[in-house]
């Protein structure tokens, strides 16, 4: 697998290119993480993280189990504040304002940053209510039908369940309620969407729906993505941070960090020669 | 390699043996104590039952009490159990429920409310009839309620409180943490993932605390004794402000009487408490069978 990656991904003669043009980071960047620390009761699991999230692109984070990947990106949308033992300090800044300010409400920062957790988590409704539930608490003010489907579509999962649209949520297979919270996700159409491993439960059909999806929201979102997957991360995002034990070993365009990385842990762990 | 393989699958195993009957040896054991409590609690409602079924008819249901056994009847204290009921529901639910909500949703865990939590677990271990004195001290006196029902339902549902409440935070801590999450990422605010999510999963467990608490309430003596509730009653509550009488009290003033028929009669009067109490306990299965789907 990991062999395959390399031949794939480290053509002869691209490294050298690569390293020419050499891109800095170009984008307008929605959201921008400074000097970011996050702790557990006190003890580090993110040291001093700065990397930017473009607008309207694919960032996904990398690295292994435990680096802490799923508690930077809970920190993107104030779902750390749930947890007691969390503190943070450093700057996140959304769209020039800081999110941690006092004076933002972390409501209104999560009508805006959506996201999809590891573990399916649909509620104990059906799934109409499960994808009408949150635009509805919002006020959204067209039809609710509509926009069920349109989600339902987006999230490549309308045909398995347009015929039981009211049967509960909790009936459906595991993949099939990621799928769910992914459309329950859009159907807030958040300006960013973060998402923890959201194929880890899915066949490789669905993740190539999922897949297929993410490209085409890009055109409207900006999702952050985190993956354990190599071959997903190379093949989807247009920007990659890898983390190990807490600390941003490597932030940069996908197809560099993949096929000419500044670092030895980078690439040993890109293609697979880990540990 | 066939039988070897054949071998390994048999029960012939001496320790898998003795482990075999070590667990049904439990589960007889089990199965027994299970059938002593069963069996006690059939012989207290046969005895209730062969005295208590003579004087029970209509008739028992629809008067007043007399001091004739022929004449006497349930009616004024079934009245009176059934307002107090009703009272103590409307009081007791929505405060109950309401702390529990708040204690384990919303509340910092702070030194203040630990120590609320801790007030509450002890206040279900205190004995009703001092409950009964606050209720005469607190709203028969100091709130010049008099010894009406609503004296009688606010003394009770003090009184239950604490066991709703902690029954209510039980079913609500049962509700899986990632719901709540699912619900906030979306925008939600505490309240309303609160409203639309944890109480919706959380309300079997609550209603059977209900159902339990209100079933204390229902055969409870010694509190409404305390604040005066009447043992002769010839004419029913019109309000929350009458006086009244209920049935444990009833049945205690009866049993309290050296006459052998109004020993029966208390009998008759506790098989319609228990009849009570069934039809409570099937209108609950009812509701959560109703809302589960
Ligand atoms: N609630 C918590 N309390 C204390 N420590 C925690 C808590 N949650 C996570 N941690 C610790 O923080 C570190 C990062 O955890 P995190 O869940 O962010 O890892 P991850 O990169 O998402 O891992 P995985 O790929 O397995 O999901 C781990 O060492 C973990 O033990
Ligand atoms: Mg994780």
């Amino acid at each position: 697998m990991s062999a395959q990656l390399d031949e794939k991904l480290m053509i002869p003669g691209q490294r050298e290119q690569a390293a020419n043009n050499k891109p800095a980071f170009a984008e307008e960047s929605i959201l921008n993480l400074d000097q970011v620390n996050i702790y557990y009761s006190g003890k580090a699991a993110i040291k001093e993280v700065s990397f930017p999230i473009a607008k309207q692109k694919i960032t996904s984070l990398i690295g292994p189990s435990g680096c802490g990947k799923s508690t930077l990106l809970r920190s993107l949308n104030r779902m750390n504040d749930f947890i007691p033992e969390v503190t943070m300090d450093g700057l996140f800044t959304y769209n020039g304002q800081n999110l941690n300010a006092p004076s933002v409400d972390p409501v209104e920062v999560r009508r805006h940053i959506g996201m999809v957790f590891q573990k399916p988590n649909p509620f104990p409704k059906t799934i109409y209510k499960n994808i009408a539930w949150g635009p509805n608490i919002n006020g959204y003010q067209k039809s609710l039908d509509e926009l069920v489907e349109h989600s339902l579509k987006q999230a490549a999962l309308w045909d398995e369940v347009k015929d039981r649209l009211h049967e509960s949520a909790l009936s459906l297979s595991g993949g099939q309620q990621q799928r769910l919270c992914i459309a329950r996700a859009l159907a807030m159409e958040p300006d960013i969407l973060l998402m923890d491993e959201p194929c880890s439960a899915l066949d490789p059909i669905s993740t190539a729906h999922i897949e297929d999806l993410l490209f085409e929201l890009k055109t409207r979102y900006t999702i952050v993505i985190v993956t354990h997957n190599m071959q997903q991360a190379a093949r989807i995002s247009d920007y990659t941070a890898f983390l190990e034990s807490g600390e941003l070993i490597e932030f940069g365009v996908t197809e560099q960090l993949f096929t000419m990385p500044q670092k030895q842990r980078t690439e040993e762990y890109v293609t697979g020669r880990f540990g | 390699m066939n039988q070897s393989s054949d071998n390994a699958l048999n029960t012939s195993d001496r320790h898998l043996q003795r482990r075999h009957r070590k667990a049904s040896l439990f589960s007889s054991f089990c199965a027994l104590i299970t059938f002593m409590g069963v069996a006690l609690l059939a012989l207290l409602l046969y005895q209730v039952c062969v005295d208590g079924i003579k004087w029970l008819d209509i008739q028992f249901l629809t008067s007043f009490p007399s001091r004739f056994p022929a004449r006497a009847g349930i009616l004024s204290a079934l009245v009176g159990t059934l307002w107090l009921i009703s009272l103590i529901a409307l009081i007791a639910i929505p405060i109950g429920v309401a702390t529990a909500l708040y204690l384990e949703e919303f509340s910092k865990k702070n030194r203040l409310n630990r120590l609320i939590e801790l007030n509450i677990s002890n206040l279900a271990g205190v004995p009703s009839i001092v409950y009964g004195i606050i209720g005469l001290a607190l709203f028969v006196r100091g709130l010049n309620l008099e010894r009406s029902l609503i004296s009688g339902a606010l003394t009770m549902s003090l009184l239950i409180l604490p066991v709703i409440i902690i029954a209510s935070r039980e079913a609500i801590k049962t509700v899986p943490m990632s719901i709540r999450h699912a619900a906030f990422a979306l925008g939600a605010t505490r309240w309303q993932t609160a409203w639309a999510h944890v109480l919706p999963a959380s309300f079997p467990g609550i209603l059977t605390g209900v159902i339990l608490a209100l079933s204390r309430a229902i055969g409870e003596t010694a509190p409404l004794i305390m604040i005066g509730g009447l043992t002769y009653v010839a004419f029913l509550p019109d309000g929350p402000m009458d006086s009244f009488t209920a049935m444990p009290i009833q049945i205690y003033n009866w049993v309290a009487r050296p006459q052998h028929e109004f020993h029966q009669l208390a009998a008759s009067a506790i098989i319609v408490l228990l009849a009570v109490l069934l039809i409570m306990n099937a209108a609950a299965i009812v509701i959560r069978h109703k809302t589960e789907r």
